[in-house]
């Protein structure tokens, strides 16, 4: 007899959000996570709900990120509603600052591609140096202008992981951490994993495993080629509030500290810092908002996003051990609603937007073969 | 006001007399004092309200960690009272709530 009708592999924002949505359609649910040494993007990463230039090379990511920063404030209610916590979920629109005309061109030649493949329904605008000064009076003389995205948003990424692990709990999901799956093992009567401290029988699984998804899912039938790229933050003392719209850079978080971050490195499993990279970040917020000169950081650190070869999300279905499902992204906080309200029916064998079998890991195979 | 002080200064402290002051007020030091230990000896155990909620807190671990101490020094804001030796003609002032942004840096 199994243990659990659904073992979701990782405790993380996406495993989290995903139990979250089982538990909500009656589904009995154990989520595996392992100990405080694992690799946890979920517990580094900068709380954007963010949608602008997202899905240039796959329109329907861009459609998928607009549908869940539209659930968004339906979720937060549900989360909020079920566990007391303000999630500082906010959505006034977000800018993506330019400090020089490269990368402004780069940045509204992206947009435009996108709303052309989207048949003009995307929305954005490009502003000048003064339009940013009229929404940010704070920005320095660098700014050459910026793209805003009216659907653009942030959240607190922890409260976010706090109220989800709450939440579950309350709704009857069992977690069992300190351990990683080691094994998993598929015959007729559904899935076995093995961790220490035990066996424990599944009749569906679905891999919510970050990096280790990589790992895990060849076990079960499935491809989920992904690969760590480091990103750092650096966190000021906390000021007065005056950044009421999240960039792409920087976003001052409810409690009034700057969260400054949006570097890429190719690192593998280095979850450490690099002063070189972290004063990269530093010039570039003082750049755009001198009055940050002489503020204080206070905090530091570096986190692994989970990227597949093309950065979007990987959505499967195993076909030979069925029951198996996989859920990968590196936007674990802006897709959180979309997981739990749609991804969790479609893994139920619900109706899902029809665009859901572009996210399968076969367009990977499709791309070597041609 | 300073309540009583829970701290006394030992009678072999030796040291040299430093005029500061504290919110504007004279703050009676000694030359090796930390900021912190010339704040408490002095009954200042609130140095600041914190940003969030205005909850008071004070000088506690006096070994740079907790960073519970931050006052305003001579015009910056949020340096660590226990981390700063005390100077004469140092002006300290109490840290209300999160710390104002600079305007001059603001072009």
């Amino acid at each position: 007899m199994a243990d659990a009708e659904f073992a979701v592999i990782g405790g993380g924002l996406v495993g989290l959000a995903i139990a979250w949505g089982l538990a909500s359609r009656g589904r009995q649910v154990t989520v595996f996570d392992e100990g405080d040494r694992a690799f946890r993007a979920s517990r580094g990463n900068f709380g954007l709900v963010w949608v602008q230039s997202k899905g240039v090379a796959m329109p329907n990511y861009a459609r998928w990120s607009r549908l869940s920063a539209r659930l968004w404030p339906d979720f937060r209610d549900e989360l909020t509603a079920a566990t007391g916590i303000d999630l500082q979920l906010s959505q006034p629109g977000g800018l993506q600052i330019y400090l020089d005309e490269v990368e402004a061109e780069a940045g509204v030649a992206q947009l435009t591609k996108l709303r052309a493949a989207l048949d003009g329904d995307y929305p954005f605008e490009v502003l000048g140096h003064n339009a940013v000064k009229a929404l940010v009076p704070e920005i320095g003389p660098d700014v050459v202008g910026a793209t805003y995205g009216p659907e653009d948003g942030h959240v607190n990424p922890l409260y976010l992981l706090r109220a989800l692990t709450a939440a579950t709990k309350n709704a009857g999901v069992t977690l069992l951490n300190g351990a990683p799956v080691e094994r998993i093992e598929h015959d007729r009567d559904g899935f076995t994993l093995h961790r220490a401290g035990g066996a424990y029988k599944a009749d569906r699984l679905v891999l919510c495993a970050g990096l280790s998804n990589a790992r895990l899912a060849p076990m079960v039938g499935l491809h989920a080629p992904v690969k760590p790229n480091r990103g750092q933050v650096l966190i000021t003392e906390r000021v007065r509030p005056f950044l009421k719209y999240p960039t792409g850079h920087a976003r001052q978080v409810g409690e009034g500290a700057l969260q400054l971050g949006d570097s890429k490195e190719d690192v593998g499993f280095d979850d450490g810092t690099r002063g070189a990279v972290a004063a990269a970040i530093a010039r570039r917020a003082t750049r755009t908002f001198p009055l940050l000169r002489s503020v204080r950081v206070v905090r530091s650190w570096g986190a692994l996003r989970v990227m597949s070869p093309d950065g979007h999300p990987i959505y499967d279905k195993s076909l030979s051990c069925p029951g198996a499902s996989l859920v990968t992204c590196h936007s674990g906080v802006t897709l959180a609603a979309a997981h739990a309200k749609v991804l969790a029916g479609w893994i139920c064998g619900a109706e899902a937007p029809d665009y859901m079998e572009d996210f399968g890991a076969e367009r990977f195979a499709l791309q070597k073969a041609g | 006001m300073p309540s009583a002080s829970h701290f006394k200064r030992l009678d072999n402290a030796a040291g040299q007399e430093i005029a500061m002051t504290y919110d504007g007020a004279p703050l009676p030091a000694r030359s090796g004092d930390t900021v912190a230990a010339a704040m408490l000896a002095a009954g200042h155990l609130v140095g600041r309200r914190t940003a969030v909620s205005g909850a008071p807190r004070g000088p506690f671990c006096m070994m740079g960690a907790c960073f519970e101490c931050l006052v305003e020094i001579d015009g910056e804001p949020n340096r660590q009272a226990c981390m700063t030796l005390a100077a004469d003609g140092m002006a300290v002032r109490p840290m209300i709530g999160a710390r104002p942004l600079d305007e001059k840096d603001a072009t």
